[in-house]
C-alpha cells in the first residue's frame, strides 16, 4: 500500500546518539560491556581449539596449560566468559518458549534447565578430575 | 496546487474506511483508492472497541434471531430491509475477517467463541478477549497493506467536499506534516469519520471524535438523519469516561447502588439469578438488557439518592469478583488492566466505580443501504453514517459488524457508480480548492486586531455542558430550547477564536478550532431533532413526552443545515414483517 | 479516581518540554511551564493543559487516553513511555522532562516521524498469507485455544514505537526493521493458519532484519503491551539459524521461493 508523499517534503529534526549514549542506562552499558569483551570469549575458544590441536600430545597439551600466559588469560577472561554465559542463559526463555496447552512455561524454569545443567556438568567434571587425579 | 486523483477517495481509515478500501482492492484491482485518514489508520477509534462483534454462526442462533433483537433494540425505528441485509451478510464478513487474521477467541474444538451481550436473546457476540476492535482494525490495515492500488493519505485532514454539479468528487485536506491543502478527487467519496461523542464533556470516545464527516455532509447540503439518538453506555470509569465493555456483564458482571441491591430488578428488567446460578447472566434481562434502558434505570436511581457519591458525580458498582482472576484475566484482561491503571482498584478484589457515559451516535449522514447519500457520488458508511439499522437504540457489538457490512457494500456501490463516470471538471474543482485555501488563511492566518479573542478550550468546554445539561439521558422542550439557544450564542463567538499558532507544519491548534465548527455543526443538529421530536423512544427521552407515539414518530429525521435553525423533516420507517410492538426485555 | 481525593489544591508540576518548529528556527529548545499538580492527571493531561490554558503552540499526538491507540508515546525524563499512561504522581514533586521518542526524526515538537515504520511493516508481509484457501462458505479456519497462545502476545503489538526510542541497533542504524515489525512479522509466522514464513524469511533473516538485533533487551523492558519483540527476535534467530544448517546440510531441503502471490 503505497502512502502519498509531500511534494515539497517538511524540514525535520534529527538527533544524532550522543556520544555517551551507551553510558545513560544499566542496560546499555551491559551491551557495550558485552560487545568490548566477546573477544575473551573468542579467545577463550580459540585456546580450547589450540587443546584439542594437542589431545594426542600429553605433555604439549600440559605445557600450555601451565604457561603462564594461559593463567593469566584465564584469570582475565573466567569473569568475562561467565558475565557472557548467564546472559546466554537468561536468553534461552526469550529463544525457546515451550507451551502447556494455552500456557507459557515459566520462563524461570527454562533458564533455571541450563543452570542445572551446568552444575551437574560442573560436579561430573570436577568429579571425574579427582577420580583421574586420584588414580594418577 | 495540483489535482490528486482517484477513482475511489474513502475518508477515514477506521473500520468502515479500510473495509471498504479492501473491497475495492478486492473487487476491481485496477482501481485506484486514496485513503484520506486525520490520524494514522491504526490509530483510528476503532481500536479502542473491546467487547465483540454479533453476528449469527451457532446452530442455537438463528438469522430471525438476530433480527428481532436488532428491530426491538432499536425500538422499532430500524429500516427492516436494512436490518435483514445486516443479519444475514454479518456471518459472511465475520468469517472474513477470521480469514484475514483476525485472532478470534476460541472454543476448545478450534471454532470461534461467541458471548453473550446485551439485548441479544442468544449468545452472538464473537470477540478477541476484550480488545476485539483493537484485532479487527489491526487485522483490516494489516491486511490493506499488501493492496498497491490503495494510497493511504496518513494524517490528512479532510476540511471540505468538492461538489460539481450537484456531484461529490473528492476533499480538499490538510496534509499536517506541510500544511499544505491537497485538493484530492475521487469520481466517488465514501465518508467513513466517525461518531462525534466528543461533544458531550463525558464519553468514551476519543480525542479524534468530533463528528467531522456528518459536519462535512451537513454543510453541502446532506440531510443528517436520526440526530436526537445518542447512546449512552451504562458502565464508564468516572472522571476519564473509559469504558468498561459490556462483556464485562455478558461474562456474568452485576450492578450494584449504594446498599448492594441489584437494583435494575426496579426497573422492569426481569428479576436478577444469583450469580452462582447456572442460570446467570440471563440474556435480555437485568443487567444484559439494553443500555437505554440501563443507563435511564441509572438516572432514575440516582434521583432516588440510592447511587454513591464521587468527586466526578454519582456512580454505582460494577461487580465481577465472583468471576475469579483466572476468568477474569482470560475473558477481560483489559478491563483489569484499565481498573488498575486508571482508578488503581483490581476487580479480582473490588468493585468498579462506573456511571453512563456518551458512547455512539444512532445518527449521521442519511444513506440507503448501498451507503448511498441523496448526492451522487457521496457514500457513507460506519457511525458516521446512519442507514437506519440501529433506530434509537444501537445493540452492543452490532457496530463493529456493521462496519464491515455497509464498509463493504457502500465501497461495492461505489464501484458501480464510477464505472460510468468521465474525467474530472479539473479547473472547477482547482478553484473550489483555491477558494477553501484562501477561506482557511484569511480565518485563521490573519494576524488577529486582539479584539474579542476566544479560547477554543473556553467555547468546547462550554458546548460540553450545555450538550450534558440539555440534551442527555432525559430531555424537555424547556432544556433543549436554551441548549439550542447557548449552541447559536457559541456559534457566533466561534467567529472570533484567534490562534496563537500561525504556522504551517502540523499545527494541532488550527486542527483544533476546525473540529470545533464541525462539532458545533453537529450538535446544533441533534439539538434541534430531539426538540421536534415530541415523543420518548429508545434513547430519546422526553420527560415532557413520556410515551411513544407511533402514529406521528414512527419515523426518521432529517436535519437539513439552512442559514439560520436546521430544518427538520420527516421519512417514513421501512416496516416489513415485525408490527411495531411493546419492548420487552425480563418477564412481564 | 479513587486516589483522586487527595488532590492536593495549590500544588504544581514544573514541565520541561521540548519544542521544535521549524517554521520559526531550526534548533530545537526546551520550554519550561508551571501546570497544576493532580493526584490523577497523566503526563497527557499535563500537556493539554498546557495547550488548553497557556499555550496553544505546542504540538502533540494523542487520541484514545486509554493506551490502546498508539498515539502518545514521548519521553518522559528519557524513558519511552505512553503519556496516558504516565502519572505526575509518579514524578512529583520533581520535574518531569517530556522530549519527543529518541532516536526518530522530528516533524514538530514532540511529534515524530515514523513512517519507515509503517513501509517496513510492509516489506516483512505483516498479513495473513493462508496456508491453504477456504471458501467463506467453509467457515472459519480451526484454531484451538492453544495455537491461538502461540502468537497471541505477538499480535498485542499497538504499534507505540516505544521500543524502537529503547533500541540503541535502531539509534544507529534507521534501517533496522526493528522490533514491533520483527514482532508482528513472527506473529504472523507463528499462526497456525499461515503457510508464508519462506517468503518473509528473505526480509527477516536479512541483515537489516533480525541480526541488526544485538540483544539489548530494552524493547521488552519498555513495551507497555507486554509483546516481548525481543523474544519474537530470538525466536527467529532460532529459525535462521535452523534454517541455515539445513541449506548446509541438505541442500536439497533449501526453503522454496513461493510463486509471486503479495
Ligand atoms: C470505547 C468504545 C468501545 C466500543 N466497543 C464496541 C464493541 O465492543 N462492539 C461494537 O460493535 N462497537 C463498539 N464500539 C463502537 C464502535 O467501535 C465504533 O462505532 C466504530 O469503531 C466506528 O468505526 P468507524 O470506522 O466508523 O470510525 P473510526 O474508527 O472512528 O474511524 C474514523 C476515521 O475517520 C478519520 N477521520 C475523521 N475525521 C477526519 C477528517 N476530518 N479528515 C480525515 N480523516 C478523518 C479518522 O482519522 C479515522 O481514521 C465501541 C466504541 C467505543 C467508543
Ligand atoms: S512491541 Fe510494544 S513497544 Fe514496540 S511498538 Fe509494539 S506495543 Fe509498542
Ligand atoms: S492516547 Fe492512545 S495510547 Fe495514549
Amino acid at each position: 500500500m503505497p502512502r502519498h508523499q509531500p511534494a515539497t517534503p517538511a524540514k525535520q529534526h534529527i538527533r544524532p546518539m550522543p556520544v555517551g549514549w551507551w553510558l545513560k542506562r544499566t542496560s546499555y552499558f551491559l551491551f557495550m560491556m558485552r560487545e568490548l569483551t566477546c573477544v575473551f570469549v573468542g579467545g577463550y575458544a580459540l585456546f580450547l581449539l589450540m587443546l584439542v590441536a594437542r589431545i594426542g600430545e600429553p605433555d604439549a597439551f600440559a605445557a600450555l596449560l601451565e604457561h603462564p600466559g594461559s593463567l593469566v588469560f584465564h584469570v582475565l577472561a573466567l569473569p568475562f566468559v561467565l558475565y557472557h554465559t548467564i546472559t546466554w542463559f537468561n536468553v534461552t526463555p526469550k529463544a525457546l518458549v515451550i507451551y502447556r496447552g494455552e500456557e507459557k512455561v515459566n520462563p524461570v524454569i527454562i533458564a533455571g534447565a541450563n543452570y542445572v545443567g551446568w552444575i551437574v556438568v560442573s560436579v561430573a567434571l570436577i568429579w571425574i578430575a579427582w577420580i583421574a587425579i586420584g588414580s594418577a | 496546487m495540483e489535482l490528486l486523483t482517484h477513482d475511489i477517495l474513502i475518508v477515514g481509515g477506521g473500520g468502515a474506511g479500510l473495509r471498504a478500501a479492501i473491497a475495492i482492492g478486492e473487487e476491481n484491482p485496477k482501481l485506484s483508492v486514496g485513503v484520506v485518514s486525520k490520524v494514522y489508520p491504526m490509530r483510528s477509534h476503532t481500536v479502542s472497541a473491546e467487547g465483540g462483534a454479533a453476528a449469527v454462526i451457532k446452530p442455537n442462533d438463528s438469522i430471525e434471531n438476530h433480527i428481532y433483537d436488532t428491530i426491538s433494540g432499536a425500538d422499532w425505528l430500524a429500516d427492516q430491509d436494512v436490518v435483514e441485509t445486516f443479519v444475514n451478510q454479518a456471518p459472511e464478513e465475520m468469517i472474513q475477517l477470521e480469514h484475514w487474521g483476525c485472532p478470534w477467541s476460541r472454543e476448545p474444538d478450534g471454532s470461534v467463541a461467541v458471548r453473550p451481550f446485551g439485548g441479544m436473546k442468544i449468545e452472538r457476540t464473537w470477540f478477541a478477549a476484550d480488545k476485539t476492535g483493537f484485532h479487527m482494525l489491526h487485522a483490516l490495515f494489516q491486511t490493506a497493506l499488501k493492496y498497491d492500488n490503495i494510497t493511504r493519505y496518513d494524517e490528512c485532514f479532510a476540511t471540505k467536499l468538492l461538489v460539481h454539479d450537484g456531484r461529490c468528487l473528492g476533499v480538499t485536506a490538510l496534509e499536517l506534516q506541510t500544511g499544505q491543502l491537497l485538493p484530492i478527487a475521487g469520481k466517488a467519496v465514501i465518508l467513513c469519520t466517525g461518531g462525534g461523542g466528543r461533544i458531550f464533556p463525558f464519553t468514551t470516545n476519543a480525542a479524534i471524535k468530533n463528528g467531522d464527516g456528518m459536519a462535512l455532509a451537513y454543510r453541502a447540503g446532506v440531510a443528517l438523519k436520526d440526530m436526537e439518538f445518542v447512546q449512552y453506555h451504562p458502565t464508564g470509569l468516572p472522571g476519564t469516561g473509559i469504558l468498561i465493555t459490556e462483556a464485562s456483564r455478558g461474562e456474568g458482571g452485576i450492578l450494584l447502588n449504594k446498599d448492594g441491591r441489584r437494583y435494575l430488578q426496579d426497573y422492569d428488567l426481569g428479576e436478577p439469578f444469583d450469580v452462582t446460578s447456572p442460570e446467570h447472566p440471563r440474556k435480555r434481562t437485568m443487567e444484559l438488557g439494553p443500555r437505554d434502558r440501563l443507563s435511564q434505570a441509572f438516572e432514575l436511581e440516582r434521583q432516588k439518592g440510592l447511587t454513591l457519591k464521587g468527586e466526578y458525580g454519582d456512580y454505582v458498582h460494577l461487580d465481577v469478583t465472583h468471576m475469579g482472576q483466572k476468568k477474569i484475566n482470560k475473558k477481560i484482561p483489559f478491563v483489569r488492566e484499565l481498573c488498575r491503571n486508571y482508578v488503581g482498584i483490581d476487580p479480582v478484589h473490588e468493585f468498579i466505580p462506573v456511571r453512563p457515559v456518551i458512547h455512539y451516535m444512532m445518527g449521521g449522514v442519511h444513506t440507503n443501504v448501498d451507503g448511498e447519500t441523496p448526492m451522487p457520488g457521496l457514500y457513507a458508511a460506519g457511525e458516521c453514517a446512519c442507514g437506519s439499522l440501529n433506530g434509537a437504540n444501537r445493540l452492543g457489538s452490532n457496530s463493529l459488524t456493521e462496519l464491515l457490512v455497509f464498509g463493504a457494500r457502500a465501497a461495492r456501490a461505489a464501484v458501480k457508480y464510477t464505472e460510468s463516470l468521465g474525467d474530472f471538471p479539473q479547473s472547477e474543482l482547482l478553484a473550489q480548492a483555491q477558494d477553501e485555501q484562501a477561506r482557511i488563511r484569511e480565518r485563521y492566518f490573519k494576524p488577529g486586531d486582539g479584539k474579542g479573542k476566544e479560547s477554543i478550550a473556553a467555547i468546547r468546554t462550554a458546548m460540553n455542558d450545555t450538550m450534558e445539561d440539555g440534551a442527555g439521558i432525559y430531555r424537555t422542550d424547556e432544556s433543549l430550547r436554551k441548549t439550542s439557544e447557548i449552541l447559536r450564542e457559541l456559534k457566533e463567538r466561534a467567529k472570533n477564536v484567534e490562534l496563537a499558532d500561525h504556522s504551517l507544519s502540523f499545527n494541532t491548534e488550527l486542527t483544533a478550532a476546525l473540529e470545533l465548527e464541525y462539532m458545533l455543526d453537529i450538535a446544533e443538529s441533534l439539538a434541534h431533532s430531539a426538540l421536534a421530536r415530541t415523543e420518548s423512544r429508545g434513547s430519546h427521552q422526553r420527560t415532557d413526552h413520556p410515551q411513544r407515539d407511533d402514529d406521528n414518530f414512527l419515523k426518521h429525521s432529517l436535519a437539513y443545515q439552512t442559514d439560520g435553525d436546521p430544518r427538520i423533516e420527516y421519512l417514513d420507517v421501512v416496516i416489513t414483517k415485525w408490527p411495531p410492538g411493546e419492548r420487552v426485555y425480563g418477564s412481564k | 479516581m479513587a486516589a483522586s481525593n487527595t488532590t492536593t489544591s495549590n500544588a504544581v508540576v514544573t514541565m520541561d518540554v521540548f519544542r521544535y518548529e521549524p517554521d520559526a528556527s531550526e534548533l530545537p529548545r526546551m520550554q519550561r511551564y508551571t501546570v497544576p499538580f493532580r493526584e490523577d492527571w497523566v503526563v497527557l493531561d499535563a500537556l493539554n493543559h498546557i495547550k488548553d490554558e497557556i499555550d496553544g503552540t505546542l504540538s502533540f499526538r494523542w487520541s484514545c487516553r486509554m493506551g490502546v491507540c498508539g498515539s502518545c508515546g514521548m519521553m518522559v525524563n528519557g524513558e519511552p513511555r505512553l503519556t496516558c499512561n504516565s502519572f505526575l504522581r509518579d514524578y512529583y514533586p520533581n520535574p518531569i522532562r517530556v522530549e519527543p521518542l529518541s532516536y526518530f526524526p522530528v516533524i514538530r515538537d514532540l511529534i515524530i516521524n515514523l513512517d519507515h515504520f509503517l513501509d517496513k511493516l510492509e516489506e516483512v508481509k505483516a498479513w495473513l498469507i493462508p496456508a491453504e484457501d477456504r471458501e467463506l462458505s467453509e467457515g472459519e479456519y480451526r484454531q484451538s485455544p492453544a495455537q491461538l497462545a502461540q502468537y497471541k502476545q505477538f499480535s498485542m503489538c499497538i504499534n507505540c514505537m516505544l521500543c524502537y526510542a529503547a533500541c540503541p541497533a535502531y539509534g544507529h542504524h534507521s534501517e533496522f526493521i526493528g522490533p514491533a515489525a520483527l514482532a508482528l512479522a513472527q506473529r504472523y509466522n507463528m499462526d497456525s493458519r499461515d503457510g508464508a514464513s519462506d517468503e518473509r524469511a528473505d526480509v527477516i533473516f536479512s541483515e537489516e532484519g533480525i541480526w541488526d538485533c544485538t540483544f539489548v533487551g530494552e524493547c521488552a523492558r519498555v513495551c507497555p503491551k507486554n509483546v516481548d519483540p525481543a523474544s519474537a527476535i530470538q525466536q527467529a534467530k532460532v529459525e535462521a539459524t535452523k534454517d541455515f544448517f539445513k541449506s548446509v546440510l541438505v541442500p536439497w531441503g533449501k526453503r522454496q521461493q513461493p510463486a509471486e502471490s503479495r
